[in-house]
């Protein structure tokens, strides 16, 4: 009971100066609310980060073609300009490599689709019958084409949502007519909706056809030499087959490239997997970073803190020595200046809290930028403003406690 | 009630050091109306800190009620002076933003009395010296008299055994001087012990025993025949 009345005199301290209080709670406000915003802003890119990757597939492993080949080596002229990996390689994947459960390679460009007069520029991606199935996507109706079908290189493709709807505002796309650039296309099938990816993309914005179909004539170029590819999608049956497949893929690739042990492969093989650690632990950085920078402001908070106690201690120095002639301890001279600066301090990290939430959901509305609130950054602020009031009120606490009370009297 | 035996408190000041209090000796009975007189400096103020238990003695003996005073630690000290002993002050040291009340409570909060017996308490000490109407006012809302009469129902709050009062009249006017020092002969008459310490020889008439002091020594000690 006598704890209650030390937090009345406290809080009545804190009311008798209502302005300087505000000012000195104001620190712990701006370094709460900046740790909040902050480490939602960190956890926003994560979240995005993780998202992106993830709605690539899973247990998928990409091959592509490496352009990166600087230092040693014999120079091979067309090694920066060449694409160096092939729907053979694909095929060799599949027909050679076990666990995988599908396969497909994947060229990729941009281009005019136009439909009874619609028009509509959207990525066309030139693709396997197995694309479906590796990148994790889904049929909403219609078909997907088959594996002859796309040996065949048959003039189908499938439609994603946007597409679709952009092409065909009334509904029914099926079975109907359409040019990608000047190539006449038969719609089989509309893609499932699959939103906006974590990076702001809206992902049923493409058209997918046979590979066979789509290269050269609709995003080939000088690039797409013979039977080359941008990138090879192996999905492997489970997550436990991973890591070999991949080192299977790399194995057979560079035997079927010639590469000669101890040289660098002309491809790389990145398991979605461990993409995703690396871009989680960068981004982790990053929060950690962000959090560490706006925890500077907190503890400058702290310093403001400690100072406006040290004017208060001064200040109420005749006071002290009368609550001590009455029978205050010096515990409770402590306790009672410690409750001040804590109060100050939690109360600015609860406002803080709240203006660093609102700041980060306005961000989140506002500024199409994912910014995930933490449910643990309640808990965590106030204990940190909690810690920066006892931190930074025990030295003016101590030094009221430590007052001698016939000199504390004496003084006007 | 009190025996001082030798006592003395020696300051340093720089390298010199300077005695407060150079052996003093005293018996205060429980009941007596003791008035310390002396000029400044002679040592009355540090025997009164000391018999307070806002300060220890360089040496010497001080036993409160059969208790070695002089040995407490802080804490000690603290309940010592919140239970034992009632302060008044010459410039009434009340809190300016405490009500009346609010500053009577102040002891009985240190000593953990309940919010509702306390807020009685407080009450009845107010209509004690004469205040009960005026316990919502604030010190500033207070004449001098009336400032003073709250600081003496504040240092009655845990009914001490010794009220110390430092020049109690020497903030105010002849009147109200005289007003307050009746109001200590009616507490001196219901049994409470008082030592005050003062320079004015009028004040010091009143009590029933005079102690004069000079360079930290006694050299008076007699009873007033009119008291």
């Amino acid at each position: 009971m006598r704890r209650r009345e030390l937090i009345r005199f406290a809080a009545a301290a804190i009311a008798a100066h209502p302005t300087r209080s505000a000012l000195t709670a104001l620190g712990v406000v701006i370094g709460v609310a900046a740790v909040v915003m902050m480490t939602s802003i960190g956890l926003g890119a994560q979240q995005r980060v993780t998202n992106a990757i993830s709605g690539l597939g899973t247990n998928l492993i990409v091959v592509s073609p490496s352009f990166a080949r600087a230092g040693a080596g014999p120079a091979r002229g067309a090694a920066g300009t060449q694409i160096s990996i092939s729907s053979g390689d694909a095929d060799a994947i599949r027909a050679q490599v076990e666990g995988v459960s599908a396969v497909s390679a994947a060229v990729r460009g941009q281009s005019q689709v136009v439909a009874e007069g619609a028009n509509w520029n959207t990525r066309v991606e030139g693709v396997g019958a197995d694309y479906l199935i590796a990148r994790d996507l889904g049929v909403g109706s219609g078909r997907m084409f088959d594996d002859v079908e796309a040996r065949q290189g048959r003039k189908v493709a499938l439609l994603g949502a946007t597409v679709a709807k952009e092409l065909f505002p009334d509904g029914d796309s099926l079975g109907k007519r359409i040019r990608v650039g000047s190539v006449p296309f038969e719609v089989i099938g509309v893609l499932a909706t699959k939103g906006q990816s974590g990076f702001g993309q809206d992902q049923d914005d493409l058209l997918i056809a046979p590979l066979q179909a789509v290269r050269s004539r609709v995003v080939g170029g000088r690039r797409f030499r013979g039977d080359a590819v941008q990138q090879i999608y192996v999905k492997a049956q489970d997550e436990t087959q991973l890591d070999r497949v991949q080192e299977d893929v790399t194995n057979l690739l560079r035997d079927r490239h010639r590469i000669r042990p101890g040289d660098d492969d002309d491809f790389q093989v990145q398991n979605l997997a461990s993409i995703l650690q690396a871009s989680q632990a960068a981004t982790q950085t990053f929060t950690v970073l962000l959090g560490a920078v706006a925890a500077v402001s907190l503890v400058v908070g702290g310093v403001g803190i400690m100072n406006i106690m040290l004017v208060a201690v001064s200040e109420r120095t005749r006071e002290i020595g009368l609550r001590m002639a009455l029978g205050a301890r010096r515990s409770d001279v402590l306790y009672q200046f410690a409750l001040e600066a804590v109060t100050l301090s939690v109360a600015g990290g609860i406002i803080g809290l709240v203006i660093g939430w609102s700041g980060a959901l306005l961000m989140a509305t506002l500024g199409n930028w994912p910014a995930a609130v933490a449910a643990w950054a309640a808990p965590l602020s106030i204990g940190f403003s909690l810690i920066v009031g006892l931190v930074f009120g025990a030295y003016p606490s101590w030094r009221a406690a430590q007052l001698d009370p016939i000199e504390a009297l004496r003084r006007e | 009630m009190i025996e001082v035996k030798d006592l003395t408190k020696v300051y340093r000041m720089g390298d010199e050091e300077v005695a407060a209090l150079a052996g003093v000796d005293l018996h205060i009975g429980r009941g007596e109306y003791v008035a310390v007189t002396g000029p400044s400096g002679s040592g009355k103020s540090t025997l009164m800190n000391i018999l307070g238990g806002l300060d220890r003695p360089t040496d010497g003996i001080y036993m409160f009620e059969g208790e070695a005073v002089a040995r407490f630690d802080d804490d000690q000290l603290a309940d010592f002076r919140n239970r034992r002993i009632g302060f008044v002050f010459q410039s009434f040291q009340l809190l300016p933003r405490m009500s009346a009340l609010q500053n009577v409570e102040l002891p009985l909060i240190y000593a953990g009395v309940a919010p509702e017996p306390r807020r009685a308490r407080a009450k009845e000490l107010l209509e004690r010296v004469g205040l009960g109407s005026r316990t919502d006012h604030r010190p500033n809302q207070l004449s001098g008299g009336q400032q003073q009469r709250v600081a003496i129902a504040r240092a009655l709050a845990n009914s001490p055994d010794l009220l110390l009062a430092d020049e109690p009249t020497g903030a105010l006017d002849q009147a109200t001087g005289q007003e307050v020092l009746a109001l200590f002969e009616t507490l001196n008459r219901d049994g409470l012990t008082l030592v005050i310490v003062t320079h004015d020889a009028a004040v010091a008439a009143r009590a029933k025993r005079q102690v004069g002091f000079v360079d930290g020594r006694i050299v008076e000690d007699r009873r007033n025949a009119a008291a």
